[in-house]
């Protein structure tokens, strides 16, 4: 059986015993995520192009405290479901994940060195396909390495001063939840003012994101102005690996360091 | 619980981006980019990232208003309309069509701005047409 026909085959069994399953649905119209019900068409669901898809898992665990669901889930969703389910976004005991590992080109479109899900934590969950490799270091960010302070402050202005402020960065992010954002507070961003304040829009945004950003490009991929925020959440990444020992999205038994005490998550040596 | 994502096209400009709206138990929770079409390719400018914010405002209109002195008054569709149309003939007749200007927008269809300029060729008769990526 195909990896979409073991998919649907999941589905399908687990619509009796759920509410509905969060997938994509490719109709004429297009592909987008959708709430599968039992006896909706499974032939209609899809597993490209990529949505997050956690987002939309929160809100409906939000909107319905009762609601039991299951959603069909790459490895940066699963990702993103773990960061958002240790600050209470979604409910591990009313989700049933269909993790689907991704292939090798697809982990190479989303530069995801993980792209197979860890499903192993979560109290109800499969995993359909063949872990793949996945995609090896940002080749953005070795270049980045070799530029002194000077040429990386110029890099950053060149990029930042391409923004439209359309937010989208945030929009599409499946670890962004927060009903009143920074990046709204006049205090930090004017309103109705073109470019951003640089650098502090982008760099409010990446500090927010510390302990949090799960790599899935999304917002990469969303930017109508070709910004590569990979370099800059790769960079946060890496700091927050090196000093707290911290990886998003991989353990869901671990506490995210920035919302524990120093006691419970002791700062790493290691400061470079 | 009933959750789907509706394609359509962003209202704002020319572009017409399309892009889904979040339907949540028949209520729009969101917006997202359609990642498939070829015109917006997943992204999206800060008004179709809002495009629905609109709906549900408390500030959006839902009838037409006629002022009257300093207050503006809830008004019928066929009342306003006719008020419109009575103004424009006077003034019209008084000073002349190029007294008068048309305004379009990119918020329309190309049918409606095509039906506008006819207005004001055909009807009012002046070439005073303009659009608000101009203004």
């Amino acid at each position: 059986m195909s990896v979409i026909e073991q998919v649907r085959a999941h589905v399908k069994e687990r619509l009796q015993q759920l509410d509905g399953v969060v997938a994509l649905r490719q109709t004429v119209e297009g592909t987008a995520p959708f709430l599968f019900r039992e006896g909706d068409n499974l032939d209609q669901l899809a597993l490209e192009p990529q949505y997050p898809l956690a987002p939309v898992v929160s809100l409906l665990h939000k909107r319905d405290p009762a609601v039991r669901i299951g959603v069909v889930a790459r490895g940066g969703d699963v990702r993103a479901l773990v960061e958002m389910a240790k600050r209470e976004q979604v409910d591990p005991e009313r989700l049933h994940i269909i993790g689907v590992a991704c292939t090798d080109d697809e982990a190479q479109d989303c530069r995801c060195s993980d792209p197979a899900p860890s499903i192993d934590a979560w109290p109800h969950a499969v995993l359909v396909g063949t872990p793949a490799q996945g995609a090896g270091p940002n080749p953005l960010v070795a270049e980045y390495d070799k530029m002194s302070l000077e040429e990386r402050r110029e890099f950053w202005e060149r990029q930042f001063s391409k923004c439209i402020k359309c937010y989208g960065c945030r929009n599409i992010c499946p670890v962004c939840f927060c009903e009143s954002c920074a990046l709204e507070d006049p205090l930090w961003v004017e309103k109705g003012v073109l470019g951003p304040p640089f650098p502090m829009f982008h760099l409010i945004k990446a500090m927010h994101m510390a302990g949090r950003c799960v790599a899935c490009r999304q917002c990469e991929l969303a930017c109508p102005a070709h910004i590569p925020l990979t370099v800059l959440y790769d960079l946060m990444r890496r700091d927050v690996e090196a000093l707290l020992g911290y990886v998003p999205g991989e353990d869901l038994g671990m506490g995210p360091p920035l919302s524990l005490t120093l006691e419970e998550a002791p700062l790493r040596a290691k400061v470079r | 619980m009933e959750y789907q994502n509706i394609l359509t096209t962003c209202i704002y400009c020319g572009c017409g981006c399309p892009l889904y709206v979040q339907i949540l138990d028949g209520e729009i929770v969101g917006v997202l980019p359609s990642k498939e079409h070829p015109i917006s390719r997943g992204q999206l400018c800060i008004k179709g990232w809002n495009a629905t914010a609109f709906v549900y405002h408390s500030d959006r209109l839902k009838t037409p208003l006629i002022r009257r002195g300093d207050s503006l008054e809830e008004a019928t569709w066929a009342q306003a309309l006719g008020l419109v149309a009575q103004r424009l003939a006077t003034i019209r007749d008084e000073s002349g069509p190029d007294s008068i200007g048309f305004l379009t927008s990119a918020k329309c269809t190309n049918e409606e701005n095509y039906l506008l300029q006819k207005l004001a060729r055909a009807v009012i008769k002046t070439n005073n047409v303009d659009h608000c990526a101009r203004l």
